[in-house]
């Protein structure tokens, strides 16, 4: 029903297959398809006219006759218009030459500035710099008690000031002072929401910038936003001059077209996206992944560089040993599944694969997230014996499991099915049989 | 003046004071860029009307009901029903009355107080705001009201309920962060009917409509108020950041299946942004607009009626 922008894409280059060449007919359908595709995914309508021609203009001309199959050359075509606007690469973050570096986060009411800048206050501290947070919203209800309670969850330092001074210029000032008498590299600014076209908040803004001068002044946008994306990001732009751009919430399902807008109108790169709740949910933003996952590649790079930080190396070499040598028991088992949890929560991972075959089915299934606590307390109920060799448990054994765990003996009998399918599969997978089988596989937890 | 997804809007004379002596800031809505399109444009070509589409689409209000809107107009033009471009304002002006008159719905009666009314969205849409300004509404019309701060997530969510619950003069009933919403949620209730209050309007924390776990949370509060109080709850509001463009209408849809939404606030009218999200969210899901946001303050949450709305814009 909701498609996303890239199964839109798919189908549009699945009828284009079979069809010899590009021809002005069957490109002006894809087109009108992708221009559909991308003002649903809430891209700006302009964007998307200039896009679109960019687009056109490129598939019509020299660059037609080539060794690709149309849908391939139409692939590649946007993807490389997208990227074009997006930038070609990942943007970094600045530092002031003389520390503290001051950073800003900016944005309209509700875009997510105060979970922002502990999350960035999170990761700056996790790369090596001393970040001093400080909330100079004198404004909304609590704003000041929200960035206090979510630095002290994360033990980071935050400036709090006198509990009197609604000054957001002397509050600003302040902690950029505390920041150099204790030796703080950054200072981060959570500021205020505001309207564009609320004169006298953004005039506050320009003063708070001209005192500070802040090396960063990010953004903070809303990845549900829809066509007025262009006009708020313009306006931030041309009164404060922005730096960057955090873009918050992708993790929902929104197609995230407001990146695209944005970029655009005010040139300024997207420096990073909000992923999810948690104070680590914030990755730097990769224009390239981000356009490839729009065309339904998938954002495998994510997720590799995702797995290469929670998966234990020299365990996963001993894990293709075992299952080559058909050693792979419970205990393996559990333990691949609680690699499996510290990537995150499974929607998340399952949003960063490419969205065809096998995963496409994935997409829609509901992952539940108490059923792996469940087999996991399975497991941890047998003993070691059990554990090592399923062919010794029997009946009450079973009965015993169950109640130790505290499921039932159907729970433990589908647990040790599954076990002994993902034996097998992973047996055929390694004797170099990948291919049709994997997509009859019944995972567990994907009920 | 206000700014709203068609033009502007005449609120209540006393707000209308209000608002004149305030800001002056002149945007261009819906109706307005439609008027620019048109001027000077007597001849009805397949040029003009793509461009009247892409008017509608610049509003939010998306593709496919923008395009049916058009196919519509289109259709009445090829049947020689409509000779000049300067009749196209009012008919596009009539399709959209028609979508937010289907959509109407009544407030809900409740015989017994309290009434109880639950507010949902997803992150940074404006709930505790909301709720702010309509505990203030309700204690102006006399009501007496009991906030519930069932948002136990959001790091100082309950202290700024407290606050808007200290400026409109009515007592928060709040646990712990962390605690269960619907143990909140089952004290404040028990609390409103010991105090025979009038109003029940209950905080609840922003999720993302993907999270199907979250959303199983919104299901359990809505069957723990049922058990309380016969019928309750009898409003559940969704608020949704007028800026939201096209995911506003899965987060209807997906807030209606879990929490059965009644009505729509929409939020931050008094920027830029349209909301047009909503004409696609009435015409698909039947949801009326209950109120709009359109300021910072207390006053700034109007109700909302379609005919004196469209009237406005398009007869004056």
């Amino acid at each position: 029903m909701f498609d996303n922008l890239s199964e839109k894409l798919q189908r549009v280059f699945k009828n284009l297959r079979g069809e010899g060449k590009l021809t002005a007919e069957n490109m002006e359908s894809a087109l009108r398809e992708i221009r559909v595709a991308l003002l649903e995914a809430d891209v700006n309508f302009k964007v998307v006219k200039q896009l679109i021609e960019g687009v056109k203009s490129k598939a019509m001309g020299e660059e037609v006759l080539t060794s690709f199959s149309p849908s391939q050359q139409v692939i590649k075509i946007v993807r490389d218009e997208m990227i074009k606007v997006l930038g070609s690469h990942a943007s970094k973050v600045r530092f002031a030459n003389a520390p503290p570096s001051v950073m800003f986060l900016v944005g309209l009411q509700g875009s997510g500035k105060t979970t922002s800048t502990a999350k960035l206050g999170r990761w700056l501290s996790r790369n090596g710099h001393s970040p001093l947070l400080v909330s100079v919203d004198v404004y909304r209800p609590a704003a000041r008690e929200q960035l206090r309670v979510l630095a002290n969850e994360l033990r980071l330092p935050v400036y709090t000031g006198e509990a009197d001074d609604h000054q957001p210029l002397s509050l600003a000032k302040a902690a950029k002072r505390e920041a150099m008498q204790t030796g703080r590299d950054v200072v981060l600014v959570d500021t205020a929401g505001r309207l564009h076209i609320d004169d006298e908040l953004m005039v506050e803004l320009s003063e708070l910038k001209s005192s500070l001068s802040p090396v960063e002044i990010l953004f903070v946008a809303d990845a549900m936003t829809g066509q007025d994306a262009v006009k708020s990001a313009e306006a931030f732009h041309q009164r404060l001059g922005i730096t960057g751009v955090i873009l918050t919430k992708m993790d929902g399902d929104a197609r995230g077209g407001a990146a695209l807008s944005i970029r655009h109108v005010t040139g300024q790169p997207l420096k990073f996206v909000g992923v999810g709740e948690k104070p680590d949910a914030l990755e730097p933003f990769h224009p390239d992944r981000v356009a490839s996952r729009i065309l339904g590649m998938g954002d495998v790079l994510s997720f590799i560089e995702k797995a290469e930080e929670a998966i234990d190396k020299k365990k996963a070499e001993e894990m293709q040993r075992k299952l080559i040598e058909n050693e792979f028991t419970l205990e393996d088992f559990r333990d691949q599944i609680r690699q499996l949890k510290k990537l995150g929560p499974l929607e998340s991972i399952l949003g960063m694969m490419p969205q065809v075959g096998m995963f496409k089915e994935l997409k829609n299934v509901k992952v539940d997230e108490q059923e792996i606590t469940r087999v996991v307390a399975i497991i941890d109920s047998m003993t070691p014996k059990e554990r090592a060799n399923h062919m010794i448990i029997n009946g009450s054994r079973r009965r015993r499991i169950a109640r130790g765990s505290g499921t039932s003996v159907q729970e433990v009998n589908q647990l040790l099915k599954q076990y002994g399918q993902a034996r097998k599969m992973m047996k055929e997978i390694s004797g170099g049989m990948m291919g049709k089988k994997l997509g009859k596989l019944k995972l567990p937890f994907f009920g | 003046m206000i700014q709203t997804l068609f033009g502007s809007v005449e609120p209540e004379p006393s707000l209308l004071e209000r608002l004149k002596a305030g800001v002056e800031k002149t945007r261009a809505g819906l109706a307005s860029r439609i008027e620019e399109t048109l001027t000077g444009r007597k001849v009805i070509d397949a040029e003009l009307l793509e461009e009247l589409e892409y008017t509608l689409i610049s509003a939010d209000i998306g593709v496919r009901t923008s395009t049916e809107i058009l196919d519509r107009i289109r259709q009445r033009v090829d049947r020689r029903l409509v000779h000049d471009a300067s009749e196209l304002r009012s008919l596009i002006g009539e399709q959209l009355l028609e979508i937010l008159q289907g959509a109407e719905r009544p407030l809900p009666r409740v015989s017994d107080p309290p009434a109880v009314v639950m507010v949902v969205g997803v992150n940074g849409s404006g709930k505790t705001t909301t709720i702010g300004k309509l505990a203030q509404r309700y204690r102006g019309e006399g009501h007496s009201v009991l906030l519930c701060a069932a948002d136990t997530f959001r790091a100082a969510a309950i202290e700024q309920l407290e606050v808007w619950g200290q400026r409109a003069g009515c007592e928060v009933i709040r646990q712990k962060p962390g605690a269960d919403p619907s143990a909140v949620l089952f004290d404040a209730l028990q609390a409103a009917k010991a105090r025979r209050v009038d109003y029940v309007i209950v905080d609840t924390a922003g999720r993302l409509q993907t999270k199907s776990n979250l959303m199983a949370e919104l299901e359990k509060m809505r069957r723990t108020a049922g058990r309380v109080i016969d019928g309750a709850p009898h409003e559940v509001l969704l608020v949704l950041d007028g800026t939201t463009g096209q995911n506003g209408l899965e987060q209807a849809r997906r807030f209606t299946e879990t929490s059965g939404v009644t009505g729509l606030v929409l939020t931050k009218l008094d920027g830029t942004a349209k909301g047009g999200v909503v004409v696609a969210i009435m015409r698909e899901l039947n949801l009326p607009i209950r109120y709009v946001g359109v300021g910072e303050k207390a006053e700034d949450l109007l109700p909302f009626e379609p005919e004196s709305f469209i009237r406005s814009i398009f007869e004056a």
